[in-house]
This record gives C-alpha cells, structure tokens and sequence, in this order.
C-alpha cells in the first residue's frame, strides 16, 4: 500500500510547560490524516531521539518556547543523525527569532514554523518534503 | 519480489541481532503490509513463539498506559527486556490519528532492553490493529521474552485481544458500575486478569469485592457432568493496583508469571494451549480474508468481481450466491 499515512512525533523539547500549541498541531495534523504520536512535555533530546527510532516517524516536530532552542534543538538532530536517522524531517515551531533561524537551518532542523501559522501550512510542507520509503 | 526478500532477509537478521532501528523499520513494514513485511514474517514466525504475550485492555481513561509504564518498571527491576505496542484509534473520517499512550512511558529512553511502539488501529473494529499479532511475532522474533500489548479504550465487547494474547487482563477503575455490569457477557468474560487501577480512590475495595463475588464465586460448570463439553467460562483473579504509585504491581507481575507458567504446565502435560491456537485461528482466518480480497483484484478475475458485486447491489443476487460464485472463479482460475 503506497498510500500510507505520514507518521509525526510531536514533543516538547525542554521546561516550558507551554503544550496548548503542540496539542493543537497534534489535532490539527490528525485532522489532516496524519498518524501522531505525542510524547508530551519535559522531554529531553534522548527521548526525543529514542521515540523517533522507535516509532519509525517520518517527522519529528518539535515545539519550543523557553529559550533554549538554540541548545535543545542541535543536539536532539546530532542524536537523530547518531541513530542514523538521516532521513527524518526535522520542524521546529514555537517562539524561535528569525535571527536564529540560519543556525537552526544549519544544525539540520527543516523549517521553523512561527505563531501565525496555519496547519494547512504545516501539512502541505510536511506532505511535500516526507522522505519517500519503500 | 526479489528485492522485496532481499531487503526483508537483511532488515530481520539485523533486528534478531539486535539493530533497534531495523526492527522499528520491520514493524513499519508489517504495519503497511508491504512485501517486505510478508517475506520477513516467513522467516520469522519459525522463530517465535518464546514470548509471554500479555494483553492490557479496559475502558479509556482506565489508566492501561499508566499501568504498562509501571508493569515495564517492575519488570526492568528483574533485567528482563519488555516490548510495548500501544494501540490508538484511527479517526473514521480523515485516517488521522494521535498516538497518545507514549506520553507515560517516555522514562525508559537510555534503555534498550524496553522497546515501546504505538500503532493506530486503521479502521480495525476489536481493539487492536489488523497487524498487531504480525507486530507482536515480529518482536518475540527479535528476542522480547515479555510483551505487553495495550489495546484502544474499549467498552463492552471488543474482545479481539483475547485471541491475541497469552494472558489477558482488563482493566477496571472504581464505581464504574455495580454487580449487574460484572455479570454481562463480553469483555470480563475473556479476562485471565481483572485488575481495578486507581486502587487510592474511593470505591476501590467495593468494586473489587463486587467483581469477585460475581466472576470468581460462580459456582464451576465442569461440576454438571452434562455440561463438561461446553466452553467453561474463566474464573479470574482480581487485584487492585494504583499504576500511578506502582502499588500492586509487583503482586501483577507475580500474577502474570503464575499464568504463563499455568499455560506452559498446561501444554507440557499434553493439553491444548487454547490462547495459541485461538492466535492460529485468527491469524490464518485474517491471512485467508487478503488472499482471496488479493484473488479478485487479479486482472483475470477483476471483471467478474466488479459484475458480481454489481448484482448484488441491485439485487438480482444475493450475497450468499455472490460468495459462491466468487469462490468457484478463485478455484477455476487456480494458483496463481
């Protein structure tokens, strides 16, 4: 069946107790036929990077506003790229200033997904650039 | 189909070997039902067989995932390796689906003795997905000696995780009915286990007295000598645990351990394993169904098909000669 679903992790990547907006991805993105898998809160990049091997997603989606996604996030794609995971899409959304984005881009994260964006958005990127599987 | 046995040979002498990524890549093909899968599970269902299947089932918010978290922790406490597949259902209306029951296990991550998977059910009825016992094989293949199989929230009968699993245990949480719901037919009929969860709260004790005077008291069937040939019903344990506290777990596990060790003793003196070949049953019976759903999608027989169907929804056949004559062009068209 070439027709699969695309497989999304979302997490929360650090201490910001901040989930409305991943929780609303999540739905927004199960709306759209995606199958996600929330991890929740408080999630260090080793879960993060356990999760993803684990559940095989083609996504990883990672929402952030503390501040310390100029930490978090490279570190979670050095992990992914560990576990040879080099064919997974890497977002970001959250609070993340346009300064950082070049750096992030850098680190292997796809494309950071600022307030304001809609879910439509959100799928047809991830629809558009998904690794193509056997 | 070569490259597609090819790839299969090289994923599953990886994930027995222990590879954690080529085996989450296996269960993706398992759960897309892809050649690759087929060509892996002949190979690999020769080699299964060893594990404890457990199945976790009971009605949302009964705290299933709460339950496997602790059970995994408990049984880490033993270094024994545990294998999760988690089951959430798919929507209905888009195919979309949150895979939720990760959220409460997310503390075993540095460790690669545990091996959690969620699956959605796509548009599976029972509980499960239609490849969570070809997941489950895949994993006892890979070396899980324990795997614990969690089903959607379920209400009163989906009663698939029976025929899937070793053990059964259902869930329960407290005040969720009184002595009349304990004596329904359905879901606590097939329970090996009947675990009430949230064993802190109010009513705990009652409801688990209540489901023990009227599923463990019952006086046993085998005791009328004209009924011994008849299905006897279950006589199973209740136990209170609090998955949140890790209280009662340990007493759980010793539970599940007890069961196996029933169903082994059982085989070992000759006696059917009547989990196993209910597991057989359902798995040749669902590998049957996509054969012949596979038969008459065949070029030489898709014309047929489509007429026969055609008839049928305009009445000018019934559905039970529609069968027939669909059965008899699968034989005269012969093997592939």
């Amino acid at each position: 069946m070439t027709d699969r679903p695309i497989k999304v992790l979302i997490a929360k990547p650090g201490l910001d107790g901040h989930d409305r907006g991943a929780k609303v991805l999540a739905r927004g993105l199960r709306d759209e036929g995606f199958e996600v898998v929330y991890t929740g809160l408080r999630q260090t990049p080793e879960m993060i990077a356990t999760a993803a091997l684990q559940e095989d997603v083609d996504v990883v989606g990672l929402s952030i506003l503390s501040g310390a996604h100029m930490t978090l996030l490279p570190r979670i794609c050095e992990l992914l790229r560990a576990e040879e995971l080099h064919d997974v899409l890497v977002t970001a959304g959250g609070i993340i200033p346009d300064d950082d984005v070049p750096a992030l881009t850098e680190a292997g994260v796809s494309a950071v997904f600022g307030p304001g964006t809609t879910i439509g958005e959100v799928a047809a990127f991830l629809r558009a650039n998904v690794r193509q599987r056997d | 189909m070569a490259a597609a046995e090819v790839r299969a040979a090289e994923l599953s002498a990886a994930a027995v070997a222990g590879d954690r990524r080529a085996l989450a890549r296996l269960l993706t093909a398992v759960e897309n039902r892809t050649p690759v899968a087929e060509a892996a599970l002949r190979t690999l269902y020769p080699q299964a067989g060893r594990a404890h299947l457990v199945g976790i089932t009971g009605p949302p918010g009964s705290g299933k995932s709460t339950l496997v978290a602790a059970l995994i922790a408990e049984v880490r406490k033993a270094d024994r390796p545990v294998a999760v597949v988690a089951v959430d259902p798919s929507s209905p209306i888009t195919g979309g689906a949150i895979l939720g029951d990760r959220v409460r296990m997310q503390a075993y991550a540095g460790d690669r003795d545990v091996f959690i998977r969620s699956m959605a059910a796509r548009g599976h009825a029972g509980g499960l997905a239609s490849t969570t016992g070809a997941a489950c094989a895949v994993l006892d293949a890979a070396g899980f000696d324990l795997i614990l199989i969690e089903t959607v929230g379920t209400g009163q009968s989906e009663v698939e995780v029976a025929s899937s699993a070793d053990t059964t245990v259902v869930l329960e949480a407290p005040e969720m009915g009184d002595e009349i719901q304990a004596i329904k037919a359905g879901l606590l009929e097939v329970a090996d286990l009947v675990v009430v969860n949230k064993g802190d709260r109010p009513g705990a004790q009652r409801t688990a007295a209540q489901l023990r005077a009227m599923l463990v008291a019952l006086p046993a069937v085998g005791a009328n000598p004209d009924a011994a040939d008849r299905p006897r019903p279950k006589r199973p344990e209740v136990l209170i645990t609090t998955a949140a506290t890790g209280a009662g777990v340990p007493e759980l596990l010793v539970a599940l351990d007890r069961h196996r060790a029933a169903g082994h003793a059982a085989a070992a003196s000759g006696g059917a394993n009547g989990a196993r070949l209910a597991r057989a049953d359902a798995q040749v019976r669902a590998v049957l169904a996509e054969r012949v759903a596979d038969r008459l999608r065949d070029p030489a027989l898709a014309g047929e098909a489509a007429a026969t169907l055609r008839a049928v929804a305009d009445h000018e056949l019934d559905p039970f000669a529609a069968a027939d004559r669909l059965l008899a062009a699968i034989g005269r068209e012969g093997h592939r």
